[in-house]
C-alpha cells in the first residue's frame, strides 16, 4: 500500500483502505468531490494511488476562483482601471486570466489593486481612504458570502460613502444539479463539501439521494476524512441505503449555521441565472447584493461593460470542472499552461485540480508508475 | 482561500461589534465572530477561521488534527498564515 505511511495514523489508513477494497470488490465506482479543497488532499496524499483502481475520484466544481467566467474578471479589471479606484481582492483572483490579462497585469499597468485577506480588511481600505472609492471583488460559495454579508452591515452601520462589493458569491447546489442532469457523467456518488456544509448544513443535499438516487456524504479534509467518506459511499451502495450521511461531524452540524444563513438572507438574493466558467448558465445559482443594500453593490454603482466573453480556445478547464477531463488530458496542461502562466482558472488557485495536480500529484504518479514497474505490476 | 485555520480566542476585544482577538499559530489579529453571535465564544475556544471570521467553535482535538493537515500543505498554509499576519481588522 503506498504512501499510506506518511498519514497521522497509517494503522486506520490500511485498514480502511481494506475495508474498501473488500467491498469495492471488483466493480467500478465514480464518486465526485465537489470542494477543491478535498481535490486538493486527494492529489497532495496520492490518494488516487491508494484506493483500489475500481474507484475513481473525479474533481468537481467547487473551487470558486475556478467558475469566475472571464467576462466578470474583465469587468474586475475594467473597475479596477476607472480613476480614483482601489480595487481590492483575495490573493488568489490576482492572477486570474481575464480578455486582456489578470489584475495583476492591471496592477503593473497602474492601477491601485491591492490584496486583501477579508472583506473587513477592505472595508478598513474605504475608511482609510476616503478621498477615493474601495471596491471588493467577493468570490466564494456559501463559505465565503456570510463574511461578506457581515461587512456590508458593517459598512451601512458606519455610514460608509466609498465602499462597494463586486459581487460574485456562488452557491452550491444548482451546480451539482446542473451535473446530475448532465448526461457526460455516470456518477456512483458525491463527497460533500466540508466547509460549505458548516453554513448550509447537510439538509439542501437530501435531493441528491431522493430525486437523483446518489448516496452524498459530507467530507473532513483530512486525507484519512476521505478515505472514511469512500467507505461510508461504498457502504451504503452495499446495503441498498442512498441518503446523505456526515462524515465531518465534528464541525458541520446538520442545521448548518442560522446565523450566517440570516445574515445572508438579510443583504443578498438569488439572480436569476449567473453564468459558470465551463458550466454555463445556471438559474439561482449566485447571490446578488439586495435592494436595501444597493448602494454598496459596485453594479449599481457603475455602469460596468458585462460583457460575456468566450473562453481561450485552448482552455479546457469546463471539462475539467465538470469531472469529464483529467487535467493532465488538457493540451495545454503544464506546456502552456501551467501555475506560473495560467491560461486557465483551474491552474490558479491551489485548490484548483489542475494546480493541485501540477503540483502535488504529478510527483505520486511518476513514484506509483515506479513502484509499479519494480514490483512488475 | 477556502482553507480553515485553526485559532484560538485570547481575549474579545469589542463584544459590541462582536470582535475577537485570535491566535493562529502564534500570531495575534482580531477576527470577527459575528458569524457565532448565537453561541458564547470565550477566550481559550478554538474557531475556524475563514477570511477574518470564525466560522464555527471547534474542539481542541479538530484543532490540533486540521492544524497539522494545514501544515503539511506547505506553501499554501504559508500564504494563507502570510495573509493573515496582514490583516488590519480592528
Ligand atoms: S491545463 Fe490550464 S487550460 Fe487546461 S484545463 Fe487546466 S487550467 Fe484549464
Amino acid at each position: 500500500m503506498k504512501f499510506v505511511d506518511e498519514f497521522r495514523d497509517p494503522a486506520a489508513a490500511r485498514a480502511l483502505v481494506k475495508s474498501i477494497t473488500r467491498l469495492a470488490a471488483d466493480d467500478e465506482f465514480k464518486f465526485m468531490e465537489v470542494c477543491g479543497g478535498h481535490t486538493h488532499t486527494i492529489y497532495r496524499h496520492g490518494l488516487e494511488h491508494i484506493l483500489p483502481p475500481g474507484i475513481e475520484l473525479v474533481h468537481g466544481p467547487g473551487c470558486p476562483v475556478c467558475v469566475i467566467p472571464m467576462g466578470r474578471v474583465d469587468d474586475a479589471m475594467w473597475l479596477a482601471e476607472q480613476p480614483d479606484i482601489i480595487f481590492t481582492t483575495f490573493g488568489d483572483m490576482m492572477r486570474v486570466p481575464g480578455s486582456k490579462g489578470s489584475l495583476l497585469d492591471a496592477k503593473a499597468r497602474g492601477a491601485d489593486v491591492r490584496f486583501v485577506y477579508s472583506p473587513l480588511d477592505a472595508l478598513k481600505v474605504a475608511l482609510d481612504n476616503p478621498t477615493k472609492h474601495v471596491v471588493f471583488f467577493a468570490v466564494g460559495f456559501e463559505t465565503t458570502a456570510p463574511s461578506s454579508a457581515v461587512t456590508l452591515v458593517r459598512a451601512k452601520q458606519l455610514g460608509v460613502q466609498n465602499f462597494s462589493m463586486f459581487c460574485n458569491h456562488v452557491t452550491i447546489i444548482p451546480p451539482i444539479r446542473a451535473i446530475l442532469e448532465s448526461p457526460d457523467l455516470r456518477l456512483s456518488g458525491f463527497l460533500g463539501p466540508g466547509h460549505v456544509s458548516t453554513v448550509i448544513g447537510t439538509r439542501p443535499y437530501r435531493f441528491v439521494p431522493q430525486v437523483y438516487r446518489k448516496p452524498l456524504v459530507v467530507a473532513g479534509f483530512e486525507p484519512l476524512d476521505i478515505l472514511a467518506t469512500v467507505h461510508m459511499l461504498l457502504q451504503q451502495i452495499r446495503d441498498g441505503r442512498c441518503e446523505v450521511e456526515n462524515q465531518y461531524g465534528r464541525v458541520v452540524r446538520e442545521e448548518g449555521n442560522l446565523q450566517a444563513l440570516k445574515l445572508l438572507a438579510e443583504t443578498m438574493e438569488l439572480r436569476p441565472h449567473f453564468e459558470w466558467r465551463g458550466l454555463g448558465f445556471i438559474s439561482q445559482s449566485a447571490l446578488k447584493i439586495n435592494d436595501a443594500y444597493a448602494d454598496f453593490d459596485a453594479e449599481e454603482r457603475f455602469s460596468m461593460p458585462g460583457i460575456r466573453v468566450a473562453d481561450p480556445k485552448a482552455c479546457q478547464c469546463g471539462e475539467v470542472l465538470k469531472g469529464v477531463l483529467k487535467p493532465w488530458e488538457c493540451k495545454v496542461f503544464g506546456t502552456a499552461c501551467t501555475p506560473e502562466t495560467p491560461i486557465g482558472t483551474c491552474m490558479v488557485s491551489p485548490e484548483g485540480a489542475c494546480a493541485a495536480y501540477y503540483n502535488f500529484g504529478r510527483m505520486h504518479r511518476e513514484a506509483a508508475n515506479m513502484i509499479g514497474e519494480t514490483a512488475g505490476v | 482561500m477556502c482553507l480553515g485555520i485553526p485559532g484560538q480566542v485570547v481575549a474579545m476585544t469589542d463584544v459590541e461589534q462582536y470582535l475577537a482577538k485570535v491566535a493562529v499559530n502564534g500570531v495575534q489579529r482580531v477576527i470577527s465572530v459575528r458569524l457565532l453571535a448565537d453561541q458564547s465564544v470565550e477566550p481559550g475556544d478554538w474557531v475556524l477561521v475563514h477570511v477574518g471570521f470564525a466560522m464555527s467553535k471547534i474542539d481542541e482535538r479538530e484543532a490540533q488534527l486540521t492544524l497539522d493537515q494545514v501544515r503539511k500543505m506547505g506553501a499554501d498554509y504559508v500564504n494563507e498564515i502570510d495573509a493573515f499576519n496582514s490583516s488590519e481588522i480592528v
